[in-house]
């Protein structure tokens, strides 16, 4: 039985120096696991229904407003804050709760959210007949839906209009991606290729092409591309004209009443009526509209779509263009140069260039790539675009040539470090029974190392996907008309801007009009960016210490 | 057999020759950054060019009273004394086009005004006390494709000459200034009354064509002064008069009814007399010329309260004495022509000259630039006009103005001030990259102070501490902090962070003295406890044991936050803050700022710290507890010091990181360019200002290149911080190969 120290023994021998630093671990791991819990809970309860509250109240003393809304917050803040800004707070109270309530109708309040104190709240209540409209302007309606008109005569009102509505809205939503198919596709490609006629016709005029086939022949496309054009007009119109037909007469809780298209709700429900398992249903459909639909209202609603492809095929470019320079950076460091002077110089190079800031390499790829490459290339490709530029602006290639550079020092140290697990005794083997030093390498020292080759391809992917600076300045754009891949030849067009979830991630939360509203959709992206990123490194830590494994028996 | 075996040969010496260009891109790509930056900086800091493109005979008869060119360089013009406007071909002197202006036809000139480059409006006063305006506009066509300009007259206030003396005197100087309400004209008569005449535009708002001017024409009260120079600024509200002994006198001409002489002051030195009196561009600065050729710039400066008084702010000196000046059109540039002839060209806001040329002639009387500033024509009184092009396109870098304090238009000391882009034309660009350098460093001072001490503690104890198994866990968790997007970092920082920290102030800065306490209490009561239970955490569990301590304090603090405010800073700390300590309070200020960006570089510090602790030699550290020392004793007298180095290293890139790092702080602060280390306000850093202003700025411009020469400083930075951590690192890693 060892003596229990005293005080003084205590600290003259250094434990509570231990505590601290143990405490400075605790106080890591809280941060990185708080942050990873914030930022989980409040992405995922983006998409659940929340019940929508009624509640009267108290406006000033002599005046009470019924309110609904969908509770945001709840805090607790000191009452001279209030008083300070004209509110009403009862003597003695020293702090208020008060909570942030969604009120929604921006059409009809002007504001989407508003404050209001605990202290001051008559009644609350959850009506069942409580409905929720997301629509496609405007944000989101609270209130009643009284009837259902069709061509401006009633159709169903009373218990029937729900149902009738539901039935309806669906039609009508099929109507819209009909309409929605038609624009973007076969008419997008209309004009596509309507512009790719007028660049030919240019580009034989730049030649000096006089013929007059030529010509003749482009002019008939374009006119059998007009025709096809007229035709889908004429769709679009009965189109339009089918869409218009609905709407639901709706009552605000102050009574007043609205007639809405149906054409402008994306969907309807009613929160305070759903039970547990369709509210689950409706939490599923939400999260796959999240990720498979494109973004409305200025990025602040819908899905991110978009966002996500142009991460994805970023990546998948700037993999390509890594992967081979580091590999064989790697291979060159480890295998060929003769350690000395050259690879210390190489090795600080390596690192300085993991340690330049990311948005020098912006800099430097919009200055050298943009427009140093991509000026001289649509001087001596593009010719016939000219002034408007094709690869002489910020694009989707100009950002995955930046980020190979940023991220090609990962490759180059985790492939190293794989390269170096490799027991000499193999190689030797291999050269002993006569193969070439290039052969070793390619048969049998690559493939050995290709998990690792693997851990650092993974590595430079989750550091390209969460950069945002250098992205800023060659290619990434808040909204873009259209995917870097289609069905229009040549399909991948590495010229074009993209959309990207880092930055939508900050252009949504700083930059849009309405922060307040869309910030449960910047949590939401950023749980997706996260999770994306983590799972990434979890795969590499994982494939190294399998490699790590692999090789032990050998040595 | 043998071609078989020759093609792997080849094979493998291709396969050479790849890897080894692979491996030296390396330094290529690093090199060609560098190189880049450099490529684009450098123009800034070349001097100025001309070269003269032509020399020829004056064109047309008469005196010139003024010269003016046209936007392309391509038509030059000249006013006569004979009322005439003289259109010719810039580089050759070939006579385009002649216009004999239509003055009264019984009277004869008296004297003529023109405002520098940028008004193209001349006028011509006559001896019975009016004034004619003539402008000389270009129209541009493009028959067959190419360009053709053709220089026309045009009188902007009618063809009928405008009656300023309405007691019909000479007129023997006068300035004017047109403006879009109305014209001023100042005129000092032959009978010595100065006259302020306005014109107004009555009628019709709407309609340009149907205002009609009215004249309304008020004697100046007696300046004291013989009046040699007059000047009208752009707003008519100023009216400078002055003497060639130097003395000044401004008017407050801004009201017709009540006009009163403002200030009187002296202009130039003692024993000198005043040569020329001009504005630069905007009519803020004078540009004072003497007769010993120094020329200074002077403008109005508030001094607590009281009328702006012109204050001598610099001044540039030329070899000898000046005998004509010219204002840039659009920058706040100028240009002299000395006695010997040599035409030189100054910036203000650079506070340097830029050109130095000897013309060859002597005696220049007449000198201009072109609107754009890339053309200089100027006549000597050989007769001779010439004709020079001028390369002079980032006169406003200097070394002085990046990094010095530059006083600028309308401020009232010499300031740093970042301030590069304005909606107004006559902006002059403030490019001091001292407080965004200045704010780089401080955001990168913040993140280290919360970085370093968590980082450092952490590492040493995951390292020498903590039981291995923990360890397995711990270590790659704060390695996946390192990948997280720092975008979402300064999200956080930005939306959620400092919106909790505005409210709970007091309880944050609580957590500064209550965590260490609590922590030490909860170590000793640990101690106390039975042995048993303290048998069943083994050694190296600490971290562990307080996790849910951490998060008490934490929960406890925010909560009592409230209340402490309450006692302490009656309800409100920040309006304490800004009224009683009289410190200004941004909500995204550097606190948030230093825990958002600390926390991106915690695991870079924590991870090269811990492994540089952790690979210090078994042999040392048990030598030393089998010496008698205890854990901490060892760590801090032989771990720590043996590790010294790679700490350092961990640190220093740590900082390089904290330095170029963007998103974070272009989302965790206001972005306002400031000089104050105060902790409750933001800044604006190097990153996060190109960030911002980069795609805004024109390919080419000097915006482009300064922001340019900021990426470079900010590469630079960071390339010396990471080489001597790079270094340090090779260093120790061979010590250890030793020992």
């Amino acid at each position: 039985m060892v003596a229990k120290p005293t005080i003084l023994q205590w600290v003259k021998g250094g434990s509570p120096w231990i505590w601290l630093s143990a405490s400075a671990v605790s106080i890591s791991l809280i941060m990185v696991f708080g942050l990873l819990l914030l930022i989980g809970l409040r992405g995922l309860g983006y998409f659940w229904p929340a019940d929508v509250l009624e509640v009267q109240y108290q406006q000033s003393p002599t005046e009470v407003v019924t309110l609904v809304g969908e509770v945001q917050t709840v805090e607790t803040v000191n009452a001279s804050r209030i008083r300070d800004a004209g509110g009403h707070v009862p003597e003695g109270d020293e702090t208020v709760t008060r909570m942030l309530l969604k009120v929604g109708n921006r059409d009809i309040n002007g504001l989407d959210f508003r404050w209001i104190n605990q202290h001051d709240v008559v009644k609350k209540s959850r009506p069942e007949n409580m409905i929720v409209l997301e629509r496609r302007e405007w944000g989101n309606f609270y209130g009643y839906l009284d009837a259902i008109k069709v061509k401006g005569k009633l159709f169903a009102d009373g218990t029937e209009a729900w149902p009738v509505f539901l039935e309806r809205l669906e039609k009508t939503i099929d109507i819209y991606d009909r309409i929605k198919s038609i624009q973007v596709g076969a008419i997008g490609s209309i004009n596509y290729e309507i512009e790719e006629l007028r660049l030919a016709k240019r580009r034989l005029e730049l030649d000096g092409i006089t013929k007059a086939s030529a010509f003749e022949e482009i002019k008939q496309q374009r006119e059998a591309l007009n025709k096809q054009y007229q035709l889908l007009q004429k769709d679009l119109e009965v189109l339009y004209r089918d869409i218009e037909q609905d709407s639901a007469v709706l009552r605000t809780v102050d009574g007043r009443k609205i007639e809405l298209p149906l054409s402008k709700v994306v969907r309807g429900f009613k929160p305070n009526a759903m039970s547990t398992p369709t509210k689950v249903l409706h939490y599923f459909e939400k999260l796959w509209e999240f990720v498979s639909d494109e973004p409305r209202e200025a990025n602040t609603e819908g899905g991110i779509f978009p966002a996500i492809f142009g991460t994805v095929m970023l990546v998948i470019i700037m993999s390509i263009l890594v992967t081979p320079l580091g590999v064989i950076a790697a291979v060159y460091l480890r295998e060929y140069a003769k350690q000395g002077p050259t690879t210390r110089l190489i090795r600080i190079a390596v690192n300085n260039l993991a340690g330049v800031p990311s948005i020098v390499y912006g800099v430097f790829g919009l200055g050298f790539f943009v427009y140093f490459l991509g000026g001289n290339i649509d001087q001596l490709f593009y010719p016939e675009a000219l002034p408007s530029p094709t690869f002489g602006t910020p694009g989707i290639l100009w950002s995955a040539l930046t980020l190979a550079l940023l991220t090609l020092p990962v490759v180059i140290v985790a492939t190293e470090e794989g390269l170096a697990r490799i027991p000499r005794s193999i190689r030797e083997g291999s050269m002993a029974l006569g193969a070439t030093k290039a052969e070793t390498l390619w048969r049998i020292v690559l493939p050995m190392a290709s998990p690792a080759l693997m851990t650092g391809m993974i590595l430079a992917v989750a550091r390209a996907a969460g950069e945002v600076a250098p992205l800023m300045l060659v290619g990434v754009v808040k909204l873009a008309p259209s995917l870097p891949l289609d069905l229009n030849s040549p399909f991948i067009h590495l010229d074009r801007k993209f959309m990207h979830l880092g930055f939508h991630i900050y252009d949504v939360g700083f930059q849009s009009p309405n922060v307040e509203a869309a910030r449960p959709l910047v949590y939401a992206t950023a749980l997706l960016l996260v999770a994306v990123i983590v799972a990434l490194n979890l795969a590499a830590i994982w494939v190294r210490n399998h490699l790590r494994e692999k090789y032990k028996s050998l040595e | 057999m043998l071609t078989s075996q020759s093609f792997r040969v080849f094979k493998d010496q291709s396969f050479r020759a790849i890897v080894t260009m692979g491996g030296n891109f390396v330094i290529v790509a690093i090199l060609l950054i560098f190189i880049y930056l450099m490529y684009v900086v450098a123009p800034m800091f070349e001097s100025a060019e001309a070269e003269s493109v032509a020399t020829y005979a004056l064109p047309g008869s008469g005196k010139t009273l003024s010269l003016a060119m046209e936007e392309q360089n391509e038509v030059a013009m000249r006013f006569t004394d004979a009322a005439e406007a003289i259109f010719f071909k810039a580089d050759s002197g070939d006579i385009i086009n002649r216009f004999a202006l239509a003055l009264p036809a019984d009277s004869s000139i008296t004297s003529f005004y023109m405002a520098g480059s940028n008004s193209s409006t001349a006028a011509y006063a006559t001896d019975k006390g009016q004034v004619l305006l003539a402008s000389h506009q270009y129209r541009i066509s493009y028959p067959n494709d190419k360009r053709l300009i053709t220089p026309v007259i045009e009188y902007p206030l009618g063809e009928q000459a405008l009656q300023i003396d309405p007691e019909k005197q000479a007129i023997v100087q006068f300035v004017f200034q047109l403006g879009e309400e109305g014209h001023s004209f100042v005129a000092r008569t032959v009978d010595g009354r100065l006259l302020l005449t306005r014109f107004s535009k009555e009628g019709s708002a709407l309609d340009e064509d149907e205002a009609e001017l009215v004249a309304n024409t008020v004697e100046l009260p007696s300046p004291g002064i013989n009046v040699d120079f007059m000047l009208i600024d752009e707003d008519q509200r100023v009216l400078y008069l002055a003497s060639r002994k130097g003395e000044m006198v401004q008017y407050d001409i801004n009201d017709q009814e009540d006009i009163v002489v403002q200030q009187r002051s002296h202009i130039v030195k003692a024993d000198r007399q005043l040569e020329k009196l001009s504005w630069l561009t905007g009519t803020i600065s004078l540009l004072v010329v003497d007769s010993e050729g120094d020329t200074s710039q002077w403008f109005p400066v508030r001094d607590e309260g009281s009328f702006p008084i012109p204050t001598f702010i610099r001044d540039f000196e030329s070899k000898d004495k000046v005998t004509a000046i010219a204002v840039e059109n659009s920058r706040k540039g100028f240009a002299v022509a000395t006695e010997q002839g040599n035409v030189e060209i100054f910036h203000t806001t650079a506070n340097q000259q830029v050109l130095d040329k000897s013309s060859g002639t002597k005696n220049i009387t007449q000198l201009v630039f072109s609107p754009r500033s890339n053309a200089l024509l100027f006549e000597s009184d050989s007769g001779k006009m010439h004709f020079w092009t001028v390369m002079n396109e980032y006169p406003e870098v200097s070394w002085s103005s990046l990094w010095g304090k530059v006083w600028y238009e309308s401020y009232q000391k010499p300031e740093y001030i970042w301030q590069s882009s304005s909606s107004s034309n006559d902006f002059e660009p403030k490019m001091s990259l001292v407080p965004i350098s200045f704010g780089t460093i401080k955001a990168a001072f913040y993140a280290m102070m919360i970085a370093v001490p968590l980082a450092v503690l952490g590492a040493m104890f995951t390292a020498y501490f903590m039981a291995p198994r923990m360890r397995r866990i711990v270590k790659p968790s704060i390695e996946t902090m390192e990948a997280l997007p720092t975008v979402i970092l300064g999200f956080l920082a930005g939306l959620w962070l400092a919106p909790l920290i505005e409210t709970n102030l007091p309880g944050i800065f609580s957590l500064l003295f209550v965590m260490p306490i609590a922590v030490l209490i909860a170590a000793w009561s640990w101690t106390r406890l039975p042995s048993n239970i303290r048998h069943k955490i083994p050694d190296g569990w600490e971290a562990f044991l307080l996790l849910p301590l951490v998060i008490i304090v934490l929960y406890t603090s925010l909560e009592l936050s409230p209340f402490l405010e309450h006692q302490f800073f009656g309800g409100d700390m920040r309006g304490w803050l800004t009224n009683e300590m009289g410190v200004s309070f941004d909500q995204r200020n550097s606190i948030v700022v230093g825990l958002a960006m600390g926390f991106a570089v915690i695991p870079t510090i924590f991870s090269i710290a811990e492994d540089a602790i952790y690979s210090v030699p078994k042999s040392l550290t048990h030598s030393s507890l089998a010496l008698g020392a205890t854990p901490w004793q060892t760590m801090w007298r032989v771990v720590l010091l043996t590790a010294s180095p790679g700490i350092f290293s961990a640190i220093m890139i740590g900082f390089g990181r904290a330095v170029g790092e963007t998103m974070i702080v272009l989302m965790a602060t206001g972005n306002t360019p400031i000089m104050d280390f105060n902790i409750f306000e933001g800044m604006r850093t190097l990153s996060a200002n190109i960030a911002v202003e980069v795609p805004e700025s024109e390919v080419g411009s000097t915006h482009y290149r300064v922001l340019f020469l900021a990426a470079l400083v900010l590469f630079s930075f960071t390339f010396f911080f990471n080489t001597i951590a790079e270094l340090v690192r090779q260093r120790l890693r061979r010590k250890y190969s030793s020992l």
